[in-house]
């Protein structure tokens, strides 16, 4: 039990960095700006699994010890709790007054009867009672509150319950996330997914199919621009069957099946027509721009063009969008985080992009060793609003037509997660049996008189769990008392 | 009323509260002042040379105390009642304001830990009468920590971001703000109990030195028995809004349990209650080291509810704080 309790503190003692260092499983952007501003404590920290310490081999360490020493201590324990169940309550102890509750009653009944009043209170207030002949006289032993123990065998076997499932759901579980635009749909596949995260047990031939297309995305504010509400009407439905349509929102996720469909962000998408000198076009071309601040919804983002026609120099767009612009100085900012007045403020480039460098790329922003490089370069700047051009020294005419919502989605599939619901309610119903019950032995033993008359009961009682013990005692000894009194009365009328 | 007019009376009856809980401070320190001259030295030579050289029952002191002291522990506690009723009202008329449970930033949070932690004090020193005399050390923290909240959590009155719309936000908050007002006191009664068992240990030993503020406190043993019952009881409570947030956090972020650093230390404040809780009945760990356990986990909950959501970023970023 100490071992386990060390252990467990162990567990949150390692728990700590995990909390005070960026770590890659909340924020990757995060852990990257840590390395950026101390290089070389970084790489230390990064061999010690510090920027993972939620995935590292020592939590996982601490956490297997844990299990192993939990599993060694309350399975002996509720096998013998389970034997007490049934065994009878143990013989009293020798010098009752001894414990902490105590009194002795004088009576005039035999040891027999005496102890027979004694059983009788004992029985109404549910104990179970046991006679014996003792060394010292007749004797009575009486036990109740075995939920107490019950309690704990419960909380403590279902903390190892909770352990298995959270390691169950971790290993067989997975979760995507993908930004998706209005109109467009995504399917449950680890490559649709922009990230993506699997337990090492997850089959991807497994995976629910499922599909998801974002019909409508709504955001609403108050007057003073809190975030209201975010919602998604959603077609969904698995690959090649039909449909349902379904709107979910913050705090209201998609279920089907184990599977699990959030909103998490939002998010604009400006929308681009690039005319080429040559007459040829593209439509229609937008990619998500990431909120920067999401106050005002002022983003961030790139566009590329990868194939500009019967050119071999490519073409890219970077800069801001704000969904309700306001242009001081020449700099955009945004005031308001509702599309009211769509503007974006972006360099043109041309160049080189580096997308088959075979490094990967951050599609939110151009590739800077290429601007350094020299092999790609700016071009042009424009502050548009929507329907607004700029034209390029080359001919190119490049047109801000509107702006489509996306949404941030995510799925997530965690077979554990019923089961360790059902542990962490066992545990909260065994503690409140653990700590609120109490589990009570009272004893008592007749002697005969010290004047060779009466007899003398001695009854004791021992309390595991709350403090106030004396009251109850008191009570229970009291009712007993005039029990003996009345029984002695009534027995004496008749021969009187 | 108007909302506008409804939230400004909820910050002027913030700042009433303040005020009645500074007079409370005044009150208790002057029963302190005004307690038993001669009745220490009286008791102490009665106790002789003991283990337990104080009188074990925690109501002896109050019967022994002077007219002029009681009059003022009795003062004290009327202007706690007090400052605990006007408090409820800057919860409540904020509340109307804004049309929702007022526990929706940390100004708000922190004022319903604090009012929590002020009632359990009450409680307890109507059923324990002794018990009132700790009545500063609670009241002083109060003070000092609605100050705070004044000064640097303050957020005005007004509606909730999408995230918090859910009834799981009367479930989890409404428990951790009860879990953490019932530690709240439970620690203050370990600091306490630290201060109390030293004196008495020192007077054991013949190096007594007589502080009268200390010698009227409650017994180490009533001290400590207090702090366990309040941990015994807020545990669960605890137990059951860590649930409840995990419960939350699986429709709102898509996960039950992220390692969020509020997650995380939810979690380390929870086995510091859990250890605090068996060290009382572990042989080598009763007395001094538990209550150091139980101190440690006020800690805990402080620095969660500061730290984590003033320093780090994390899920749980809804302080209302730019
Ligand atoms: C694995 C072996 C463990 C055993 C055999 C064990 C045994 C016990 C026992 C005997 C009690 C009752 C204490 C008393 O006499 O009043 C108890 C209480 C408790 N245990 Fe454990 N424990 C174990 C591990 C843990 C762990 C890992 C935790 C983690 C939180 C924990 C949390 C508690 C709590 C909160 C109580 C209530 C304390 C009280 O009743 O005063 N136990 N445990």
């Amino acid at each position: 039990m100490r071992t386990a309790l060390i252990l467990l503190f162990l567990l949150a003692v390692a728990a700590i960095p995990g909390s005070l260092l960026p770590q890659r499983s909340l924020s990757q952007s995060q852990v990257t700006a840590y390395f950026s501003d101390h290089p070389d404590l970084a790489k230390v920290f990064d061999a010690l699994y510090l920027f993972d310490v939620f995935s590292s081999p020592w939590f996982a360490a601490i956490y297997l010890l844990l299990f192993i020493s939990l599993i060694g201590c309350v399975v002996p324990r509720a096998i013998e709790h389970g034997r007490a169940v049934f065994a009878a309550p143990p013989p009293a102890p020798r010098h009752l007054h001894r414990l902490p509750d105590n009194r002795t009653l004088p009576t005039d009944l035999d040891a027999a009867a005496a102890l027979d009043v004694v059983e009788e209170e004992l029985r109404v207030r549910r104990f179970r009672v046991v006679r014996r002949d003792g060394k010292h006289g007749p004797e009575l032993s009486a036990e109740k509150g075995f939920l107490k123990e019950t309690g704990n065998v419960v909380f403590h076997l279902a903390l190892l319950a909770l352990l298995l499932g959270l390691a169950g759901g971790k290993l067989w579980g997975y979760e995507g996330s993908i930004l998706v635009t209005e109109g467009e749909r995504f399917c449950n596949t680890f490559q649709q997914y922009d990230n993506h995260r699997e337990g090492a047990f997850v089959d991807p031939a497994d995976m629910t199919p499922l599909c998801v297309t974002l019909d409508d995305f709504q955001a609403q504010y108050e007057d003073n621009l809190t975030a209201a509400s975010f919602t998604a009407d959603i077609d969904y439905g698995l690959a090649g069957s039909a449909t349902r349509n379904t709107t979910i929102g913050v705090n209201s996720p998609l279920r089907v099946d184990g599977d699990r469909v959030y909103v998490t962000g939002h998010g604009f998408s400006p929308v681009f027509d690039v005319t080429f000198a040559n007459g040829d076009s593209f439509t229609d071309i937008s990619a998500p721009f990431l909120p920067t601040e999401t106050r005002t919804m002022s983003s961030e983002g790139a566009v590329k063009f990868p194939d500009v026609p019967g050119s071999d120099t490519q073409l890219a767009l970077q800069g801001l969008f704000a969904p309700t612009g306001s242009v001081t100085g020449g700099l955009l900012t945004s005031i308001d985080p509702r599309p009211l007045d769509p503007q974006v403020a972006v360099f043109v480039y041309e160049g080189y992009l580096g997308l088959d460098s075979g490094l990967p790329q951050n599609v939110y922003s151009i590739d800077q060793t290429q601007l350094e490089r020299g092999t790609l370069q700016q071009v042009g700047q424009a502050n548009l609003k929507v329907g607004e051009s700029t034209t390029l020294d080359d001919g190119t005419v490049i047109t801000f037509s509107g702006i489509k919502e996306f949404a941030a989605m995510q799925l997530s599939h965690d077979p554990g997660q019923l089961w360790v619901l059902g542990a962490a309610v066992a545990v909260l119903v065994g503690l409140l049996g653990m700590l609120l019950l109490r589990r009570e032995r009272v004893f008592a033993r007749a002697s005969g008189g010290t004047d060779g008359a009466g007899t003398v009961v001695g009854i004791g009682a021992l309390t595991r769990g709350s403090a106030d013990t004396a009251p109850r005692f008191t009570a229970l000894t009291d009712d007993v008392a005039a029990a003996l009194a009345r029984r002695t009365r009534s027995e004496e009328k008749p021969s009187s | 009323m108007t909302d506008e007019t409804l939230a400004a009376l909820s910050d002027t009856l913030f700042s009433i509260a303040v005020g009645l809980y500074s007079l409370a401070v005044v009150a208790y320190c002057a029963e302190l002042a005004f307690g038993g001259r001669t009745a220490p030295a009286r008791e102490l030579v009665a106790a002789g040379g003991g283990a337990p050289a104080l009188p074990a029952t925690p109501a002896t002191s109050a019967d022994e105390e002077p007219a002029r002291a009681r009059r003022w522990g009795m003062v004290a506690m009327g202007l706690t009642v007090l400052g605990a009723l006007v408090q409820a009202g800057v919860l409540i008329t904020r509340g109307m304001a804004t049309g929702r449970l007022p526990w929706g930033n940390m100004y708000e949070f922190g004022t319903a830990v604090v009012l929590v932690a002020v009632v359990v004090y009450l409680v307890l020193a109507v059923k324990t009468p002794a018990l009132r005399h700790i009545g500063v050390f609670v009241l002083g923290p109060v003070v000092l920590a609605m100050v705070g909240i004044g000064l640097f959590l303050y957020a005005s009155a007004g509606p909730l971001v999408a995230a918090l719309r859910s009834a799981w936000l009367a479930v989890h908050v409404t428990t951790a703000i009860l879990g953490f007002g019932i530690f709240f006191v439970s620690g203050i009664a370990s600091v306490m109990y630290l201060v109390r068992s030293r004196y008495e240990a020192k007077v054991a030993a013949g190096e007594a030195p007589l502080s009268r503020i200390v010698h009227r406190l409650p017994t180490a043993a009533a001290l400590d028995r207090t702090a366990h019952r309040t941990a015994v009881f807020g545990f669960p409570i605890w137990t059951f809004a860590v649930i409840a947030g995990a419960i939350w956090a699986e429709s709102a972020w898509g996960r039950f349990w992220g390692w969020d650093p509020k997650e995380t230390w939810a979690f380390i404040a929870w086995v510091v209650y859990a250890a605090y809780l068996h060290a009382r009945t572990t042989a080598g760990w009763r007395g001094r080291p538990s209550a150091w356990v139980n101190v440690v986990g006020l800690g805990v909950m402080v620095f969660n509810l500061l730290y984590v959501n003033m320093v780090s970023t994390g899920l749980h970023s809804y302080g209302g704080l730019k």
